[in-house]
């Protein structure tokens, strides 16, 4: 049912977005050091306080952070005082958007706040990520997500889908896309670089960094209030597939079909799809799910192989959506983002921005 | 003002479902944990998996067990491909959250019929590890939780003049509450109130009898739309009004006895619900209490005593299952503390207490009863009030 009502829903708009310049490492700042400028940004864009948001909710990871309720600093960071109603998701701040999206549809908020933040500079983001594995019989080997992502990427070029220069040009397309981001970590054009894990080379992988990203959403009259053009959302809806690599089809992906149908993504075509492909093969199966033809402009933005802060990247991606649409390039986008080994959990959301006269 | 909206669809839970809480549930992976609390709410609600739209879990710090965003590894056992699964985490009071998000998702019609579920297997690893990870430039917390919140148990004494008794009062209550309640943890068949007194002294005032259990457990419920409960089986459990309010961890102004968030979130919940006295309207009250003496703290933080007189109505009696307010009928967290789950299990206490499914540990004719959790440094705070009948607006 999602995206799809029978009564008259609301109507959810993102009003504004602030991302940090993602960078390899940031020693000197701790996360909630890098998250508050971009918290005071968004809210400086709106000319809100956190006391006039209705409801604040916040994706990051505590293995990230190498520390429990690693949240709660970040909590203080925004200054929940008088207190706010507030919640946390422990996965990418994408599906903190999707929570703070239910809840204005509630009617019990008119603003939300949604944030993300992720350091991997501190540790190995490889071995990190091989903690969310089956702990019993998968997680005890230490595959890590390179190594795991190269196993989708061969059964692509198994299965005649892609082939080693087509995903250098998918590289080399984000990152001369990336030129135009301030933000990006690694724009321009650099060489393919020599294998990490085959058929991955350096090019066809994510860099590793830290970064955070804040988005304003609004309901009806307080988006038009707060937003020249707010980026409404038409439909939001995600979807999981099983866990063990072997009972699924690494070529597919289902579940990001399944989720942009029923956000409504197929009723119009879109302009501008901005994908949460960290590596550059991951693409070409979401492409393949999302039915995105060459009329479509694909991660403008450079993508997260331009900057993929790890519980981020989702929402930079409905950021940059939205951006696009705020400042009129789009009139219709897509944000998708992802979530375990090999896209198991996936994202969409359909963002339009209203008729220009 | 809030843009015209549809009024939101009523909330009901037609299933709950939890495991038998033990030290250590060595006998199933955490798959197996979840899966068996999930199973039982689909079977009390009579539904298979393919009725459920979307899967929202719960759980704290991931380090608990070692295992970074688990719902991924558990999508298989909690029946949730193909469908949106939501992973919740504010810390202890992320059961009481978990069940927010999974209803509001019915309350805004996004989906009809929601599995929550929150679960938490100490066994697995060292909670007291997983909470002591040094961060450079931070104060350490050596002590544990009850370490942390003694001082604020002295604060409360001194400031209500509360005798010294009082909590071991709720310690003997809670634990024999718990003899009625065959998923409880701790079943002290010999408690009595002298064993409390004389147990040892852990953090002052706090003693060993007054402290909550480390378990192993899972708690799930299935939340449906009007249509929904219409099918249901048994008496479904309405949704009268729900809330979550934070706030910050440190800060000079904070009341580390009585927290403006508590409050707040309190009397939006009562606002949502329709109710002026809540010592009057309410029957019976699950809250998270760990340490006994968190009941009259409560109490008065959530309307339901004045300032300093929480205690009075604990020393009276009148939070006896047979008394006028029940408080904590299922042996409480003093009883049963998988903390992951802690806050599902007072929410879904509740409402077997409105559904009149509490077996032995029922309160008679219990109309509308209160669900609470909190976590944090008394900072999260999550609460819902549920009704034996549907909303009026």
């Amino acid at each position: 049912m999602t995206g799809e009502f029978t009564g008259a829903p609301r109507n959810v708009a993102v009003v504004a977005c602030a991302q940090s310049d993602h960078r390899r490492r940031t020693d000197e700042l701790s996360e909630v050091e890098m998250l508050m400028p971009v918290l005071h940004e968004v809210l400086e864009r709106t000319g809100l306080t956190t006391a006039d948001i209705g409801f604040t909710c916040s994706g990051s990871s505590d293995y990230l952070a190498g520390r429990a309720f690693s949240f709660t600093m970040a909590l203080d960071g925004v200054g929940a005082w008088p207190p706010i109603s507030e919640s946390h998701v422990e996965t990418d701040g994408a599906w903190a958007l999707y929570e703070a999206w239910v809840k204005l549809l509630t009617g019990d908020a008119d603003t939300a706040l949604v944030y993300a933040y992720g350091k991997s500079s501190p540790g190995s983001v490889r071995d990190v990520l091989t903690r969310q594995l089956d702990p019993y019989y998968v997680a005890p080997l230490w595959p890590d997500s390179v190594a795991l992502a190269a196993l989708q990427a061969q059964a692509l070029i198994d299965a005649g889908h892609t082939d080693e220069p087509a995903l250098a040009a998918v590289a080399a397309r984000s990152r001369d896309a990336a030129d135009g981001n301030a933000h990006a970590q690694l724009p321009g054009a650099r060489p393919q670089g020599e294998y990490v894990v085959r058929p991955l080379r350096t090019g066809d992988c994510p860099p590793i960094g830290d970064g955070a990203v804040a988005v304003v959403l609004a309901a009806g009259d307080r988006a038009r209030a707060l937003c020249p053009r707010p980026a409404w959302i038409r439909g939001m809806d995600h979807r999981v597939e099983a866990h063990s690599l072997g009972v699924r089809d690494l070529t597919e992906s289902p579940s990001t079909r399944l989720a942009a149908e029923r956000a409504g993504a197929f009723a119009r075509p879109v302009d501008t799809a901005e994908l949460h492909a960290p590596f550059t093969s991951q693409e070409v199966v979401l492409r393949k799910a999302l039915r995105l033809d060459d009329s479509v402009l694909v991660n403008p933005s450079g993508g997260a192989l331009a900057a993929n802060p790890v519980m981020a990247a989702g929402l930079v991606r409905v950021a940059e959506a939205a951006g696009r649409i705020h400042r009129g390039a789009s009139d219709r986008a897509l944000a998708h983002a992802t979530s375990g080994p090999c896209l198991q959990q996936n994202l969409v959301a359909v963002l339009e921005g209203e008729a220009r006269a | 003002m809030p843009e015209a909206a549809t009024a939101k669809e009523h909330v009901a839970v037609v299933g709950i479902g939890q495991t038998k809480h033990v030290a250590a549930r060595r006998d199933v992976s955490l798959a197996g944990l979840v899966r068996e609390a999930a199973r039982r709410a689909l079977d009390d609600a009579e539904l298979g998996w393919a009725d459920i739209d979307a899967v929202v879990i719960g759980k704290a710090p991931d380090f608990f067990e070692g295992v970074m965003m688990p719902e991924l590894y558990l999508a298989d056992a909690l029946g949730a491909v193909g469908k949106p699964l939501l992973r919740v985490h504010t810390a202890g009071s992320v059961g009481g959250s978990t069940a927010l998000v999974a209803a509001n998702l019915v309350a805004s019609r996004v989906q009809r019929t929601v599995l929550t579920l929150a679960f938490e297997k100490q066994s697995e690893s060292n909670a007291m590890w997983g909470l002591s990870l040094p961060i450079p430039f931070q104060q350490p917390l050596l002590a544990g939780a009850g370490g942390f919140f003694a001082p604020h148990v002295r604060a409360y004494m001194r400031r209500s003049g509360a005798p010294d008794a009082v909590g071991s009062l709720v310690a003997y209550k809670d634990r024999r509450n718990a003899l009625k309640n065959p998923y409880a943890h701790l079943h002290e068949h010999d408690i009595t109130l002298e064993k409390v007194r004389s147990s040892p002294m852990l953090w002052d005032p706090i003693r060993y009898s007054e402290t909550c259990p480390s378990s192993d457990g899972a708690c799930a419920m299935v939340l449906t739309d009007r249509a929904g409960a219409a099918r249901a089986p048994r008496p479904p459990a309405w949704v009268h009004g729900g809330a979550m309010r934070s706030e910050p961890t440190m800060f000079a102004g904070k009341d580390y006895v009585s927290p403006r968030a508590g409050r707040d979130c309190a009397a939006d919940v009562y606002r949502q619900a329709g109710i002026a006295d809540p010592r009057r309207q309410i029957d019976a009250v699950e809250m998270y209490v760990p340490f006994s003496w968190y009941e009259p703290m409560w109490l008065e933080n959530l309307g339901f005593a004045a300032e300093g007189e929480g205690w009075k109505l604990t020393e009276s009696g009148v939070t006896e299952l047979d008394g006028d307010l029940p408080v904590n009928m299922s042996g409480g967290v003093l009883s049963t503390n998988p903390i992951g789950a802690s806050g599902m299990i007072r929410f879904a206490e509740a409402a077997l207490q409105v559904r009149g499914q509490a077996g032995e540990h029922q309160v008679d004719g219990a109309r509308r009863a209160l669900g609470h959790a909190y976590g944090g440094g008394s900072q999260f705070f999550s609460m819902w009030l549920v009704g034996s009948a549907p909303p009026t607006t």
